[in-house]
């Protein structure tokens, strides 16, 4: 056991890549075979990741030298910087390898019967598998070059898979849209890595950090690096790709690459808060990222008012919650140089943007997939033609009632914590904010209030008489985040304690970030 | 004098970046977005490339040479692999485009994208 | 393709294998290795289709065959890291074994390929990557061409 805590880092993205590989070899034999492998793959993922995040919140941060003679020497003998390949998982990582391990392992479960009709399904497990590694890399590494190749790696397996049902022009074109936006944003942060590794020869985030200058160069630099991990992750002002590839993208992908997005929002997080830290003036920078995230919150959820596609509908609240995020993250941002206001409000403000984003991994994803639901009993996304589904499909509706309720804020579910969180600090810093982000969320509840009402409630109509209940796979997928949205909801000062305060905390502490990898401190 | 010729690739590199943002901006054919992304691509790989290059180095795969000076052998590490990851971005662009041009007859990306987001 | 195309290739073509290759064997030593061959064997294989033409070709080399060549080219790279885990994923743990294991005084020595340790089988596994992956993409893109269905990307 000890063992596998040691080789823990590298096995959460190794093992999805080693069954990425195998998954074709394995499917020519049998299809059955195959998708037993891919849920053992991910659920062994799993275990190793809730081994990993137990070993970071009892020991503290972990780093894995690859090829080194042990996993701990990050600095090879007789050298200054690290030369090898370097891991590193803090609370954050942490965090986040949990939740994409749950969404992971929840979207594939369902994926197993709502695929069953497209051809080429060797493929499809294949790239997801690989979606799960490029997401979990981005968590895990240490290392800048390394950091961009999981991104390309998640580029070209998100676009493969949202374009995967190639006989919809709109799945086509939303996996263009995706793969231009992430190349772009790519080359932007790799021009970035160029920059220092320029400066300071360098491309350990870690041993960048300790020798940076602050220079105009590393300005530029930051600029880069937030363009590309904000056009990525979706937000205001680049949102426009999101609706489109999300939509069409197949049912149980949906989840895990909402997941993609948030994986790149906290890599925003880690360059903001673990690269750069207190000594540049970050209030400007806090700024730009409040604004980005006000700025989502409300185009997100104006533009999802609108919608008759139900799942667009839900796609657009996932632009409005990520400003939540955005928001409370930017507000401990502003607020870092300032020791007093970040004792008193700042650091509930990063927990409380990071409650958000596992709570919305989960509810957002849950809602996700009973959108899809619906469509593969109906056959059709627009809310106009449905109705009285909640006669004959009782736990789509059940599952959709948690997820509905959870993410409009209502007492006493998880997001009314995480929210309640962000507007009590945010008030403290400036209370105009709390009032949008007030509006914003009675917004979201009449949104999906308008959802319940046309596809669940009222008679049954009759062209949907012979629709039944979706199989059990599907279930399952849907109801192990249902689940983990209750288990947060009945537990929230457990998970806040445990597992969101050593996240934002992570945030904070850059020299203990630094100095695990580059020593002494 | 010198000092001209000695930043002429970070000219190129500043160059090629703003044609390719142009292109990425402003072209609606798919084929040519693309274009720009390669153009794209090509930039970053000169930017590297020149990081790492030191005036009269050698190559960076001698063991036992006269001079001193090497070529700095991770930039170029750092190419290969966007090149690699170039390649791969291209092909499966290209292959979305042909999807999408046997779905609508269209290369255009006004004309054949049906929802706005 | 006219005789002349095809005469040429058909003298050329072992060479480019053979360079291809060399590349990926060598590829610890020289520069090359298991990408750079791997992209000169699919560019033979690329001859092959242009010359002979796509009917002819998919007669003797199949898609799913290239595929299989791709996974397990893959799976032998992440094998051999993972062989290394006793003391840390991709150690070098054949360095000093009989194979591939020797050990020259500074940097590979010069023409000695039995050095190196799993580095060289890590080249062949990517030059078999990316040998049947590229290959892949051009067998796709000549299935579109030849205006057949069935293909995805």
């Amino acid at each position: 056991m000890d063992a596998l805590t040691l080789h823990s880092p590298i096995l959460a993205v190794a093992i999805p890549l080693l069954a990425a590989f195998a998954t074709p070899l394995i499917g020519r034999l049998s299809s059955r075979a195959r998708d037993v492998f891919v849920i053992a793959a991910l659920a062994s993922m799993l275990f190793v990741v809730i081994l990993l995040a137990r070993d970071v919140y009892e020991v503290g941060i972990r780093i894995y030298t690859l090829g080194a003679l042990s996993p701990s020497q990050a600095i090879p003998e007789n050298h200054m910087v690290p030369v090898r390949l370097v891991f590193e998982v803090d609370g954050l990582g942490a965090l986040m390898a949990i939740i994409t391990a749950v969404v992971a392992l929840a979207g594939t479960i369902y994926s197993i019967v709502s695929i069953k009709p497209e051809t080429g399904q060797n493929r499809f497990y294949a790239l997801l598998l690989l979606l799960v590694v490029g997401i979990m890399g981005i968590q895990l590494t240490g290392d800048m070059f390394n950091l961009f190749v999981f991104l390309e790696i998640l580029s070209i397996s998100g676009a493969a898979l949202a374009a995967f049902r190639t006989r919809f022009v709109d799945a086509v074109e939303g996996g263009f849209k995706y793969l231009m936006v992430s190349t772009v944003g790519a080359l932007l942060f790799l021009l970035a890595i160029g920059i220092f590794y320029g400066q300071y020869n360098a491309l350990n985030i870690a041993a960048i950090a300790s020798a940076m200058q602050y220079t105009v160069l590393d300005q530029v630099a930051l600029a880069l690096i937030l363009a590309a991990f904000l056009m990525k992750s979706g937000a205001v002002p680049s949102h426009w790709w999101v609706p489109d590839t999300y939509t069409p993208a197949p049912a149980g992908t949906s989840p895990i690459m909402y997941a993609s997005s948030l994986a790149c929002l906290a890599a925003t997080f880690r360059m903001l808060f673990s690269l750069y830290g207190v000594q540049m003036s970050l209030a400007t920078v806090g700024w730009i990222v409040i604004i980005a995230g006000v700025l989502s919150m409300f185009v997100g959820v104006t533009m999802a008012l609108r919608q008759t596609d139900i799942k667009r509908l839900m796609v657009y609240h996932v632009i409005s919650q990520e400003g939540y995020m955005l928001l409370g993250v930017g507000v401990g941002l502003a607020v870092l140089s300032n020791p007093e206001a970040l004792a008193a409000y700042g650091r509930e403000a990063i927990a409380g943007g990071l409650f958000h984003v596992i709570n919305n991994a989960f509810f957002k994803g849950l809602l996700l997939l009973t959108a899809e639901a619906l469509f593969f009993r109906l056959g059709t996304r627009d809310l106009n033609q449905m109705g009285g589904m909640g006669r004959t499909m009782k736990w789509t509706c059940a599952f959709f009632l948690i997820g509905a309720l959870a993410i409009s804020g209502v007492p006493p579910f998880n997001g009314f914590a995480s929210k309640l969180m962000i507007y009590e600090s945010t008030y403290l810093f400036n209370p105009v904010l709390t009032i949008i982000a007030l509006i914003v969320s009675v917004m979201t509840l009449a949104s999906f209030t308008k959802v319940f009402q046309s596809a669940f409630t009222g008679p049954a109509l009759p062209q949907y008489k012979e629709v039944r209940e979706v199989p059990m796979s599907m279930k399952l997928g849907m109801g192990l985040l249902a689940a983990a949205t209750v288990f947060i909801s009945l537990f929230p000062a457990f998970v806040v304690d445990t597992i969101i305060y050593p996240a934002a905390d992570a945030l904070l502490d850059r020299s203990g970030y630094i100095s695990a990898v580059m020593g002494g401190g | 004098m010198s000092q001209l010729v000695l930043n002429a690739p970070f000219v190129a590199v500043a160059a090629l970046t703003c044609v390719a943002c142009y292109i990425i901006m402003t072209q609606k054919n798919l084929i040519k977005i693309v274009m720009g992304v390669v153009i794209l691509q090509g930039a970053v790989n000169l930017f590297l490339v020149t990081l790492g290059y030191r005036i009269g180095g050698v190559a960076p795969i001698y063991t036992e040479t006269s001079g001193t000076l090497m070529v700095l052998p991770v930039p170029q590490a750092l190419t290969l692999t966007n090149i690699v990851i170039g390649v791969s971005t291209t092909a499966l662009m290209l292959a979305l485009i042909v999807l999408i041009y046997r779905h609508t007859g269209e290369t255009d990306a006004e004309k054949s994208r049906r929802m706005k987001g | 393709m006219s005789k002349i195309v095809r005469t040429i290739a058909q003298a050329v073509m072992p060479f480019v294998f053979l360079f291809g290759i060399y590349l990926i064997i060598h590829g610890h030593l020289s520069p090359g290795g298991g990408f750079q061959g791997g992209a000169v064997v699919a560019s033979g294989i690329a001859l092959l289709f242009v010359s002979f033409g796509f009917k002819y070709v998919s007669t003797f080399l199949r898609e799913d065959t290239l595929s299989a060549i791709e996974s397990s080219g893959a799976l032998l790279f992440i094998g051999l890291a993972f062989a290394g885990i006793a003391t840390t994923f991709f150690a070098n743990f054949l360095l000093g074994s009989p194979v591939f294991g020797s050990i020259p005084v500074t940097g590979p020595g010069v023409g000695d390929i039995w050095s190196g340790g799993t580095i060289p089988l890590m080249n062949i596994g990517v030059g078999m990557k990316v040998s049947a992956g590229l290959s892949a993409i051009i067998f796709s893109m000549m299935l579109i061409a030849s205006k057949k269905r069935g293909g995805e990307q």
